[in-house]
C-alpha cells in the first residue's frame, strides 16, 4: 500500500479461514473505530482521502478484501467470495483491531454490499455500531425489489426495472466465464485509469493500483459468487440491526435511486443523503463524505456512550438529504429572499454563513438560522461591492469554516428612473453592488470551489428585469441582465468542474427592497412618496421570500440554469423568447406610480 | 402612585383588572394540564369549563386553542380555521390558549403562549415581544394614527425576522375595543362571539363611524386615527416557519395629558411580563 499517502499508517495481517488480509490502521487506536470496507474494482487505497480526513479523529481501518490488493486469494477462487466468508473476515478484522468495543461500518459498491449482510446477520450483532452505505445495495433487499416488481408490474414499476436492468449490464458480463478475467488484465486494466479520469472525472493519484487487473479479475468472483442465488432466493430476514446511513450518488450510472425506495421497511433507523455525483465518490467526494460519515458516527457513539437509544435529530426541511451538514454562504442575508434562502437551508440542516452589510439584521438571522436546525451558523459583516473586504471575507471563511458548497449572491439594490435622469454615481453604485458583488462572490468563492475539486453550486439572485426591458428601471435592469449573462457563462465553464450555476429571476417578491430602492431625479419628499407607492404594489402583490427560497433550493438540487419564480417572472421569460416585441412594448408603458 | 384618571375609572379598571386575572389564572391553569396527546378541542373545553365553574357566564369569544404550527396560523384563509380542532399535542410542541370571558359585566380578551417541554425557537419569539409591548405604548402615548403604529410593529416584526400574524386575523386586526357588557339570564353566541359583545362592537362601529374613528385596530384606512380613549385588547402575534407566539392583553388609553396617564397597561403582573422580570434577572 502506498503507505506515504497516510501517514502515521500502521500495517499488519490478518489470518482468517486460509486468508492472509492486509489490515492497515490510521489514528489514535483508543478512539472509537471506523472500518472502511472497498469496492470493485477497487483496494482499501480508494478510501486513502477519506480516510486521512476521518483519521483526525477516529481510529480508521481499512483492508483489502480477500484476494485484492495485498491481501491472499482464496483456492479455489470459485465459492471463496460468498458472502459468509466475507463475514468471517470482516469479524476476524474486527476482533483484531476493536476486541472490546463495535465498530461504525462504511462501505462503497461491493463494499457497502457486504456491510449490508454485516449489518442484517445476527452474528455481528453488537460488533456494529453503525453503518453509512454507499453505492451499494443490499442483495436481499434488491431480490424483494426485483420480485416485488415482478410480481405486480405497473408501467412505472416495469420501468423501474428495464432502467436498473440496463445500467446492471456488466454484473451479466461478469457473469461470462473467463473473458472479462482476460480483458482486465489485458487492455481494460491498461485503460481504467483513463477511463475513471474521463467518465467519473476521479482526479489521478494513488489509486487505481498496479494491483487492479488482478483485483478485478479475482473480484469477478463476488458477483459470481453471490448475485444469482441471492437473487433468485433473498433472505426475508434482513432487516438492519444498526442504524444506517444511506449516501446515494445521483448520478451513479451503476444503480438508480429508485433501488432505496422500500428501504424505510429493512432499516428502523434510516437516515438518507443525496450527493450529486457519480459512483467513485470516495474519490471524487471525500471531504463531504469524511463530514457525513463523521457526524454519523459521532450521534451513533454519543448514543451509545449515554445508554440511550438513539433519537433521530437530522432535519426534517425540504431537500435535508442533499444540503445535510454542507456549507452556504448568502449574500444580501439581513432580510427578503436572503434572510428566507439562509432559513430554508438552515432547515436543510446546512451550516450557514449569513453576510449583509447590516451587521445586526446578518446575526439575527445568524441566530435564528440555529434555532431552527443549522448546527452552525455565523454572521458577517461585509458590503459585497467592496473587494478587498470580499477578499478577506474568502479567506476567513475558508480558514475557519470551510469551502464553501453552495454560494448564494443574492444582495443587490434597487433603482428606479429614467435614463436620463440617472446620474453617473447612481449607475455606479447600481452596478457596484449588483453586478460586482457578484462577480466578487463568484470569483473568490468559484475559485474556492474550484479549486477543491469536489463539486459546488452557485446561485446568482438576478431579476425578470434582466429580461424584461423597461423605461422606469434601466441602471437596475441592465445590472442582472449582467448577472443572467455572467451566470449563463461560468455554467459553461463551471460544468467541467461539477459546480453548478443557477440564475434565479424572481419577479415582483415582496421583500423590504422597494423601502430602499432609490428613485433617480426625485427629490425626498417624492422618493419617499414613490418608495411608499412602490412598496404598497408589492405589497398587495404579496408574494412571499419563502417561495423565492424554496426556489433556490429546488434549483440547486436540479441543477437550473435559470429559475423564474412568480407567475409574471414565468410569462415575461415566456414572452421574451416567443415575441420579444411585445415586451419591447410593455417596456414602452408608464409604470402606475 | 395613584393618578388622576386611574382614580376616576378605578372601580371600572378593578373590574376588568380581576377579569383579565380570572382569564390568565385559567391559561396558567389549563396550560399546566395539557399533556401529549390533548387535543385543542379538548384544551378549550378545559378552558371554558374552568371559567364556568368560577362564575362566566358570557364571553366575547369562547376559549380558543391552537397547537403546532397552528400557532402559526399556517395556511389560515378563512375564519373556522381558528376554531379549535382535533390537532394533538407532542412533546416540544408550541400552543396558544385564547379565550376572552365576561365576568361581573367585564370583558378580558387574552392570549398565552407556552410550550410543551423544550423549544429555544418558541422562547426566543416569547422574548422578542417584549419590545413589541415597549413600541405600542410608547407609539400611543405619542398619539400616533394607529395606522402607523401597525405599521411600525410590522416593521419590527420583519426586522426581526418573522412573520406578522395578526395579518389572518379578521380585518387584520392587532387589537380591538373592550368595553362593560349588560349582564344577561341568557346570553347567546354566535359563531363562537357573545352576541352582547358583538353589539357593544357593533355600536361602537357605527358611532366610531360618524366620529371618525373605529373599534378594530387595523392597517387599513379607518384605522388612520389617533389612539381612542377607552381600553384595547391588543394582541401582536409573531409567526416563523410553523412557530407562533403572542400576547393579548388589555390597554387602557385615556383622554389625560400627561403622556403616562394617557394610555398604560392595565395590568403588569401578568405571566408573559413575570417572564421577561425573570428572564432579565437570570441574565
Amino acid at each position: 500500500m502506498s503507505l506515504q499517502n497516510l501517514p502515521g499508517a500502521r500495517e499488519r495481517r490478518v489470518s482468517t479461514g486460509g486468508i492472509d488480509l492486509c489490515v492497515v490502521e490510521l489514528g489514535d487506536a483508543t478512539q472509537p473505530t471506523i472500518v472502511l470496507v472497498h469496492g470493485y474494482p477497487d483496494s482499501k487505497e480508494v478510501w486513502t482521502q477519506v480516510a486521512r480526513q476521518l483519521a483526525e479523529q477516529w481510529h480508521v481501518v481499512l483492508y483489502d478484501v480477500r484476494g485484492h490488493g495485498r491481501s491472499t486469494a482464496p483456492v479455489p477462487l470459485r465459492g471463496g467470495f460468498t458472502l459468509e466468508k466475507l463475514t468471517d473476515d470482516f469479524l476476524a478484522v474486527v476482533d483484531a483491531v476493536s476486541p472490546d468495543r463495535p465498530v461504525h461500518v462504511v462501505g462503497h459498491d461491493w463494499g457497502s454490499v457486504q456491510a449490508w449482510e454485516f449489518a442484517t446477520v445476527s452474528r455481528t450483532e453488537g460488533r456494529i455500531a453503525s453503518f453509512t452505505s454507499m453505492s451499494g445495495p443490499s442483495l436481499d433487499h434488491f431480490g424483494h425489489w426485483i420480485k416485488r416488481r415482478m410480481s405486480r408490474p405497473t408501467p412505472r414499476r416495469v420501468g423501474q426495472l428495464l432502467g436498473q436492468g440496463a445500467k446492471s449490464w456488466y454484473v451479466y458480463m461478469l457473469h461470462t466465464p473467463v473473458l472479462p478475467e482476460l480483458a482486465w488484465r489485458g487492455p481494460l486494466g491498461k485503460q481504467w485509469p483513463r477511463i475513471l479520469e474521463r467518465l467519473e472525472k476521479v482526479p489521478p493519484g494513488d489509486y487505481p493500483t498496479p494491483s487492479l487487473p488482478n483485483d478485478a479479475a479475482h473480484g469477478a468472483w463476488l458477483y459470481r459468487d453471490n448475485v444469482r442465488s441471492r437473487l433468485r432466493r433473498p433472505r426475508a430476514d434482513a432487516f438492519a440491526h444498526v442504524p444506517v446511513q444511506l449516501i446515494t450518488p445521483t448520478g451513479d450510472i451503476f444503480l438508480s435511486e429508485q433501488l432505496y425506495d422500500e428501504l424505510d421497511a429493512w432499516v428502523p433507523q434510516l437516515t438518507r443523503r443525496s450527493l450529486p455525483a457519480k459512483h467513485w465518490v470516495p474519490r471524487t467526494r471525500p471531504d463531504q463524505l469524511a463530514s457525513w460519515i463523521g457526524e454519523f458516527a459521532a450521534a451513533n457513539e454519543e448514543a451509545a456512550q449515554g445508554g440511550v437509544p438513539v433519537r433521530d435529530t437530522s432535519p426534517t426541511g425540504a431537500h435535508a438529504d442533499r444540503f445535510g451538514g454542507q456549507l452556504v454562504l448568502v449574500t444580501g442575508a439581513a432580510g427578503g429572499i436572503g434572510r428566507a434562502t439562509a432559513f430554508a437551508f438552515a432547515e436543510a440542516g446546512a451550516r450557514v454563513v449569513a453576510v449583509d452589510r447590516d451587521a445586526e439584521g446578518a446575526s439575527r438571522t445568524a441566530e435564528l438560522a440555529r434555532l431552527i436546525g443549522a448546527p452552525a451558523a455565523w454572521a458577517e459583516t461585509v458590503d459585497v461591492s467592496d473587494e478587498q473586504a470580499m477578499e478577506k471575507l474568502a479567506e476567513k471563511v475558508a480558514a475557519e469554516y470551510g469551502i464553501v458548497d453552495v454560494l448564494v449572491n443574492n444582495a443587490g439594490i434597487g433603482l428606479s428612473g429614467s435614463f436620463l435622469e440617472t446620474t453617473a454615481e447612481e449607475w455606479k453604485n447600481v452596478l457596484d453592488v449588483n453586478l460586482w458583488g457578484v462577480i466578487h462572490g463568484c470569483r473568490l468563492f468559484g475559485k474556492q470551489m474550484a479549486d477543491r475539486g469536489q463539486g459546488g453550486h452557485i446561485v446568482n439572485t438576478a431579476s425578470a428585469a434582466a429580461y424584461q426591458p423597461s423605461r422606469a428601471l434601466p441602471a437596475y435592469s441592465t445590472s442582472k441582465a449582467a448577472v443572467l449573462m455572467l451566470s449563463e457563462c461560468l455554467r459553461a465553464e463551471l460544468a467541467e468542474k461539477s459546480i453548478g450555476v443557477s440564475a434565479i429571476c424572481p419577479g415582483i417578491v415582496n421583500t423590504n427592497i422597494t423601502a430602499t430602492t432609490r428613485f433617480a431625479g426625485a427629490d425626498a419628499a417624492e422618493e419617499k412618496r414613490l418608495r411608499r407607492r412602490t412598496s404598497k404594489l408589492y405589497g398587495m402583490r404579496n408574494y412571499p421570500p419563502e417561495k423565492v427560497a424554496d426556489a433556490i433550493l429546488r434549483a440547486v438540487v436540479r441543477n437550473e440554469a435559470v429559475v423564474p419564480v412568480t407567475p409574471e417572472s414565468h410569462a415575461a421569460r415566456f414572452v421574451s423568447r416567443l415575441s420579444p416585441g411585445v415586451l419591447r412594448g410593455i417596456a414602452r408603458l408608464k409604470p402606475p406610480l | 402612585m395613584v393618578s388622576r384618571v386611574k382614580d376616576e375609572r378605578a372601580p371600572d379598571l378593578q373590574g376588568f383588572r380581576e377579569v383579565q386575572r380570572l382569564a390568565y389564572a385559567c391559561a396558567e391553569a389549563v396550560a399546566a394540564r395539557l399533556k401529549p396527546g390533548v387535543t385543542e378541542r379538548e384544551a378549550a373545553r378545559m378552558q371554558r369549563e374552568w371559567l364556568r365553574e368560577r362564575g362566566v357566564r358570557d364571553w366575547f369569544h369562547l376559549p380558543f386553542a391552537w397547537f403546532g404550527d397552528r400557532t402559526a396560523f399556517t395556511g389560515f384563509k378563512v375564519p373556522l380555521q381558528f376554531f379549535p380542532t382535533n390537532r394533538r399535542l407532542e412533546p416540544g410542541m408550541p400552543f396558544i390558549l385564547d379565550m376572552a370571558p365576561v365576568y361581573k359585566g367585564f370583558t378580558a380578551d387574552i392570549g398565552y403562549s407556552g410550550c410543551l417541554g423544550l423549544n429555544p425557537l418558541h422562547d426566543r419569539l416569547l422574548a422578542d415581544l417584549e419590545v413589541h409591548r415597549e413600541l405600542i405604548l410608547r407609539e400611543v402615548r405619542e398619539r400616533r394614527p394607529l395606522r402607523e403604529i401597525y405599521e411600525d410593529v410590522e416593521r419590527l416584526m420583519i426586522q426581526q425576522g418573522y412573520a406578522n400574524r395578526h395579518r389572518a386575523y379578521p380585518f387584520g386586526v392587532i387589537a380591538h375595543k373592550v368595553d362593560r357588557v349588560a349582564e344577561r339570564h341568557w346570553s347567546p353566541t354566535v359563531f363562537g362571539f357573545g352576541t352582547q359583545s358583538l353589539k357593544g362592537i357593533l355600536s361602537d362601529a357605527v358611532h366610531g363611524h360618524r366620529e371618525g374613528w373605529s373599534p378594530l385596530w387595523s392597517p387599513y384606512r379607518f384605522s388612520d386615527h389617533p389612539p381612542q380613549p377607552g381600553l384595547w385588547a391588543v394582541e401582536p402575534h409573531l409567526g416563523f416557519r410553523g412557530t407562533g407566539a403572542k400576547f393579548e392583553e388589555i390597554l387602557v388609553v385615556t383622554d389625560s395629558r400627561d403622556p403616562e396617564q394617557s394610555a398604560f397597561w392595565l395590568d403588569d403582573d401578568l405571566p408573559h411580563v413575570r417572564r421577561w422580570a425573570e428572564e432579565r434577572v437570570t441574565a
